[in-house]
């Protein structure tokens, strides 16, 4: 599928399919509903059951999934507003390693 | 399947939720800590049923302060709840232990065990506590991470529900499986996501069955 991502490098499209597996955990969701985020598909405050628990879930799992760490500095509304900005964000940690 | 008490070593007695057949293998069953024992409750009692077709007794306890139990959650340890589980395995005679994500924390191993995606301390710790920030920041609050643990070792916390003592606190900071020959389960052998990552309490059948299946097979 079409991503608008800096770089399409082996790292993003392998970070863009462990997100997408994440959220499917976190969520419950299907396989197609999930095939189907686009980077402008809204998360936080567009997801009711995406709630703070949830979230400090989510991102727990992608520093263990992705071998990141997350600060609380980093998360704000705008990092967890659009799967394409969440992405970009975990992209962007992956490259500082 | 059966409920019943079981004398916890504090002087109390306890709940437990069992299947007990007097089978040649008896399972006691540690459920995940904090909220992730309660995302995993019905999964954990499918589980039960399923291991019991498959000719297996299994034991539930609560552990001390936690679903059923009267004794105040804040006082209780890691250490505590590993003594009162190997208490429990002594009183149902249980020849193996079954832990799930941070149960493994508190398995004695003192028996053979077997742990299912078993999750560290420093790990459960740091998502209660980045649920917490995130509560706070919402009520205009702007604690940190750092700032709640510090506060925790002194005082203790209230993370995601559950009022944790600073002694339970301190020991999630470093806590880690005590058994560290346990034949482990991964969530990729199971397949599907780890249902305790869920926003809502779930079940999935054909996890349990999985599951089930191969705890059968690789009880030791």
């Amino acid at each position: 599928m079409a991503t608008n991502l800096p770089a399409r490098t082996e790292q993003s499209e392998d970070t863009d399919l462990i997100l997408r597996q994440v959220l499917s955990d976190v969520l419950g969701l299907s396989a197609e509903r999930i095939d189907e985020l686009e980077p402008d598909s809204g998360l936080f405050g567009h997801l009711p059951e995406l709630d703070s628990m949830a979230v400090a879930g989510l991102l727990t799992e992608l520093e263990d999934r992705l071998d990141i760490i997350i600060d609380d500095e980093d998360v704000d509304g705008e990092m967890l507003e659009t799967f394409g900005g969440l992405r970009s964000f975990l992209v962007g940690k992956r490259a500082i390693g | 399947m059966l409920t019943g008490l079981w004398p916890s070593p504090s002087g109390n007695d306890e709940y437990v939720l069992g299947f007990d057949a007097d089978r040649a293998r008896r399972v006691l069953l540690l459920r995940g800590l904090f909220d992730e024992g309660n995302k995993l409750r019905h999964f954990t009692v499918e589980l039960m049923r399923r291991l019991d077709v498959a000719g297996i007794d299994s034991f539930l306890p609560d552990l001390p302060g936690t679903n059923e139990s009267l004794a105040p959650l804040e006082r209780q340890t890691l250490a505590g709840w590993r003594e009162a589980m190997r208490h429990a395995a002594n009183h149902f005679r249980a020849t193996h232990v079954l832990a799930i994500r941070g149960g493994a924390l508190v398995a004695p191993a003192t028996l053979p065990n077997v742990h299912y995606a078993p999750a560290s301390g420093p790990s459960l710790l740091r998502a209660m506590l980045r649920a917490q920030v995130m509560v706070a920041r919402e009520a205009g609050r702007a604690d940190t991470r750092e700032e709640l643990l510090r506060r925790g070792r002194t005082e203790g916390l209230q993370l995601a529900g559950y009022r944790i003592g600073p002694e339970m606190i301190a020991e999630l900071e470093q806590a880690q499986p005590e058994d560290t020959v346990a034949v482990e389960i991964a969530q990729g052998d199971v397949g599907g996501g780890g249902l305790w990552l869920r926003v809502e309490p779930g079940h999935d059948p054909a996890q349990a069955d999985r599951l089930a299946a191969l705890v059968a097979e690789r009880l030791p």
